[in-house]
């Protein structure tokens, strides 16, 4: 029998093993995955198990953390939702993150491997790290006038310090409170509906994920690539160029808005504005030499993050003349989102340097230590720095005695390109009112912002919309907090 | 072994000539630091909850010494040769179980656990001494096999009478309580078992013919053991209880072998097993059910209903890791129904880790080592198969009710014992103690420095 004995005990040892190495498996080697599964709401119970960390405007922040005392426990608030919603995103318990929220989520939440104090302390003390803090570049004052200055009407507003590509201000109109969709309750995903199923798209960041055709702004990189590739060789000379213009290889007739463009300066036809100088214009540098300036500008890029992705702008390199002369003027295929309008306008500023934009100047640890910094963005040359300063004089005039005078601030430079683009089958649509700017203040050594601003609806009287009467005073208004902020 | 049958084995053998250490003092040693183990992981629940230590600390502490020291005074008074391992064992696993329940109840306030089991516990430590102090020779069990076979299968066929909870029918409720008799019915099936084994073991081994080999039993002896199996299979049927069935079926099978040596015997109830196993798994619904969820424990993931609770269960233990969350820092509570009774290992697993998972299974190791060890130690038939008996109850239950939380095979109904919440297991689990305290008592006082035959 005790023989017997044993053997039973031997089978009493497998089936402890069995266990053992059943534990072992879980725990140690399905963990991982296990801990991943989207299903298990651990993640989710440490995430918001703390406060987030906060996103900063001019040195406060504009979001904020609320106890709930449930199982998720910290719920995202904000302390002006609609005016930073394009840059804040939303993070949400039921819909994640988007923005900021989304693009900087590790250093927020905890999670960020930068914010341990040494490595794998984390892993070893199974703690999460306080979430860290976003400092953002923006004016609170611009962004301020910005919001205000659209006033709930369909637009967007984008502006950058040209020297250095800090986002100064970045609205979309009409906006939305992320708040909203902060927490897990039935609410939460009637406002999500809701906010879908609107026709106005409030959650559409129009400032960075909408692009339009950019109209007579874009004439700005057509005289940049005329003047670069020595088509103009004297800004005051005549162009000899007919008005109203056969589109090259139709019979279809391009037309101004303004009388007497024919054969006008390209001083002159910038000043009013004439498609015509400028269609032929584009048609004259030729689609390479085209493509090369409008990609030089930041079109056609995809790679643009300011840390979240900027829809890229398109410049079209596959056209014929007709349709290259119709990009020329910022139709046809030509689309830009008001940010990299505002970079076209900060090129011109800049002495035809283009920094790339950036909206988060440092991250800090919760107790304000710093993170990391957004340190020297790479730079690009736009176009030649003589041909900057000439494009700056020809703004300035389109300011001082053009379609542009709205812009002008007393005691300031102001430079702008005023725009009205059509769009829709036969140009059915509401046209857009377009205005890039940038402004000089008297004891400043270089420009200190660039703006560019679309107003989608902007009146129902199509002949008098220009983007002089209806986008030029929001710039202005933009400009003018950035010039009295200290620097 | 001189004489078989159901009578009383001959009195015991001349004085034994050489005198084992008693051990008392161990014992004593290992309770307080079992019960100081209890304290602490009752403060560290507190401590990691509200930042305090508990007001009932000292309470809890104090009463868990007291019931621990009086269980070893009896000991000590009517089995002073007992083995100095079990009861410490027992008091640390269920001064645990008390943490746990106590550290889920701080997630379900509406819902308290902890009280009940303490007054539960309180019963089976009385029951303890009563049978340590009452029960002077375990051989006075064998005279009332037949008594206990009937009571054993009255209990089972008691809640057959009331109504199904959760899918099962293992439970009567009486005045607020709720009771599971099949956790009585474990206890006196293995005394049954073994006086019936030791009485027939001859017959069951030598006679019958022999067939491809195989050493056949003859239809005699073969009704009882077809018997068991009916029962065991009427269990799981109607009651729909998979573990109470599995844990009786493997428990006859092992003292067969042991009582008989004989393969052929454990080949024929393996096969009948797996065959009624089988059956059951695909026609019986409610098991199928659990079967389906064994092998794919992610279905319901995939099937956009959220996690099952074996899927919880299954990342509770992966939360853990290695070393674990840490007492009262994990979140085993979003298993939901059952995270306090049949999933309590998930808590454990997820709070004290592999290291501490790892621990229980050795100590629930050491328990059923135990037993053997008296087993072996043992003469007379009747006590060597109830030692083996009741520490292979201990095996399996823990074998089936772990491996079913680990996902190591299908999840079935069954309390972990003296963890998890439920009063008729931790009574139950208490008398297994005080046999094996009994037999190891006889093991050792008759030890007379000779090999065993």
């Amino acid at each position: 029998m005790t023989r017997y004995i044993r053997h039973a005990a031997c089978f009493c040892a497998l089936l402890l093993m069995a266990l053992l190495v059943n534990a072992t498996r879980v725990q140690v080697f399905q963990a991982r995955s296990h801990d991943e599964n989207p299903a298990n709401r651990r993640e989710n119970i440490a995430r918001y198990g703390q406060q987030r960390g906060d996103i900063l405007v001019g040195g406060r922040p504009v979001t904020g953390s609320r106890d709930t005392g449930e199982q998720l426990r910290y719920e995202r608030t904000y302390a002006n939702g609609p005016l930073y919603a394009p840059v804040t995103g939303f993070a949400s318990q039921e819909y994640g993150t988007t923005f900021l929220e989304h693009a900087e989520d590790g250093l927020l939440s905890g999670a960020d491997p930068l914010l341990t104090p040494f490595p794998l302390w984390n892993d070893f003390t199974r703690s999460r790290n306080p979430g860290g803090n976003v400092v953002t570049t923006l004016n609170r004052a611009a962004q301020k006038a910005a919001y205000d200055g659209l006033g709930g009407r369909k637009g967007a507003v984008a502006a950058v310090e040209p020297a250095t590509g800090r986002i100064l201000a970045l609205v979309s109109s009409p906006s939305y409170d992320p708040a909203v969709l902060s927490g897990n309750d039935p609410g939460v995903g009637r406002s999500w509906a809701r906010l879908n199923d609107d026709v106005d798209r409030p959650m559409l960041n129009r400032a960075v994920r909408q692009t339009y055709p950019p109209g007579s702004t874009f004439k700005v990189v057509t005289a940049a690539a005329a003047l670069d590739a020595g088509v103009i060789k004297d800004v005051d000379e005549p162009t000899d160029s007919p008005a109203p213009y056969t589109l090259p290889g139709t019979r279809t007739s391009l037309t101004n808005e303004s009388e007497g463009c024919a054969d006008l300066s390209l001083r002159e036809a910038f000043r009013w504005s004439c498609n015509t100088v400028f269609a032929k214009l584009g048609v004259e540098v030729g689609v390479g030499d085209m493509t090369a300036t409008a990609h030089a500008f930041g079109f056609n890029d995809r790679s643009l993050r300011i840390p979240f992705s900027v829809s890229p702008s398109t410049f079209d390199p596959t056209v014929d003349k007709a349709q290259l002369a119709l990009s020329s003027i910022g139709q046809y295929n030509t689309r830009a989102t008001p940010l990299q309008m505002a970079m076209v306008a900060a090129a011109v500023a800049n002495g035809g340097q283009i920094r790339t934009p950036y909206l988060v100047e440092r991250t800090t640890t919760d107790d304000g230590d710093t993170v990391t910094t957004a340190g020297s963005r790479p730079v690009r040359q736009a176009m030649q720095p003589s041909t900057a300063v000439r494009l700056k004089e020809l703004m300035t005039q389109v300011v001082t005695e053009g379609t542009g005078t709205n812009a002008a601030i007393a005691g300031a430079t102001v430079g702008g390109k005023t725009g009205t683009a059509q769009h829709g089958v036969g140009n059915s649509g509401t046209p857009y009112a377009w205005f890039v700017s940038w402004a000089q203040g008297e004891r400043d050594i270089e420009p200190r912002v660039a703006v560019a601003v679309v107003v989608e609806d902007a009146s129902a009287n199509r002949g008098e919309i220009t983007g002089g009467g209806v986008a030029a005073p929001i710039a202005r208004a933009v400009m003018q907090k950035v010039l009295n902020s200290r620097k | 072994m001189t004489k078989a049958g159901t009578t009383v084995a001959p009195a015991d053998a001349p004085a034994p000539a050489v005198r084992l250490p008693r051990r008392r003092g161990i014992e004593l040693a290992l309770i307080v630091l079992a019960v100081l183990l209890c304290v602490y992981g009752y403060c560290a629940v507190g401590l990691a909850k509200n930042g305090t230590v508990p007001p009932g600390a000292a309470g809890y502490g104090a009463g868990l010494g007291v019931l621990a020291l009086v269980a070893h005074g009896a000991v000590r008074l009517r089995a002073p040769c007992a083995d100095p391992l079990l009861l410490p064992i027992g008091v640390l696993l269920n001064g645990l179980g008390l943490v746990l329940i106590y550290r889920l109840d701080l997630e379900t306030p509406g819902d308290r656990a902890a009280p009940a089991q303490l007054v539960w516990s309180t019963v089976g430590v009385a029951l303890f001494i009563a049978v340590v102090l009452a029960l002077r020779d375990h051989r006075v069990l064998q005279r009332y096999a037949y008594v206990c076979v009937a009571a054993a299968l009255v209990l089972l066929v008691l809640p057959i009478l009331f109504p199904a909870v959760n899918g099962a029918r293992i439970w009567i409720r009486i005045a607020g309580f709720s009771i599971q008799p099949g956790e009585f019915a474990k206890v006196l099936l293995a005394v049954f078992f073994a006086a019936y084994l030791a009485a027939n073991r001859n017959a069951l081994a030598f006679a019958g013919r022999r067939f491809w080999g195989l050493q056949l039993p003859t239809g005699r002896v073969l009704g009882p053991l077809l018997a068991i199996w009916l029962i065991s299979v009427g269990v799981l049927v109607l009651e729909r209880d998979l573990g109470t069935s599995l844990l009786f079926f493997g428990l006859f099978v092992v003292l067969l072998y042991v009582a008989t040596g004989l393969t052929g015997w454990i080949a024929l109830g393996l096969l009948l097993a797996a065959v009624g196993a089988f059956a059951v798994g695909w026609l019986e619904p409610h098991v199928h059910s659990r079967v389906e969820d064994w092998l794919h424990p992610f279905a319901s993931i995939e099937a956009g209903q959220g996690p099952n609770q074996l899927a919880q269960s299954l990342f509770a233990f992966a939360a853990g890791g290695i070393l674990g969350s840490g007492l009262g820092l994990g979140h085993s509570v979003l298993i939901g129904f059952a995270a306090k009774s049949d999933f309590i290992l998930a808590t454990a697993g997820e709070e004290l880790g592999l290291a501490g998972l790892s621990a229980i299974f050795l100590l629930y190791g050491l328990l059923v080592e135990r037993g053997y060890r008296a087993g072996l130690a043992l003469r007379d038939p009747f006590g060597r198969l109830l030692a083996i008996g009741l520490a292979s109850i201990v095996a399996l239950q823990v074998f089936v009710i772990a491996g079913g939380v680990g996902g190591l095979i299908p999840l079935t109904g069954m309390a972990m014992p003296f963890l998890a919440q439920g009063g008729s297991s931790v009574v139950t689990n208490w008398a297994i103690v005080a046999l094996l305290i009994r037999v190891s008592d006889s093991a050792r006082g008759q030890y007379d420095g000779e090999e065993t035959p």
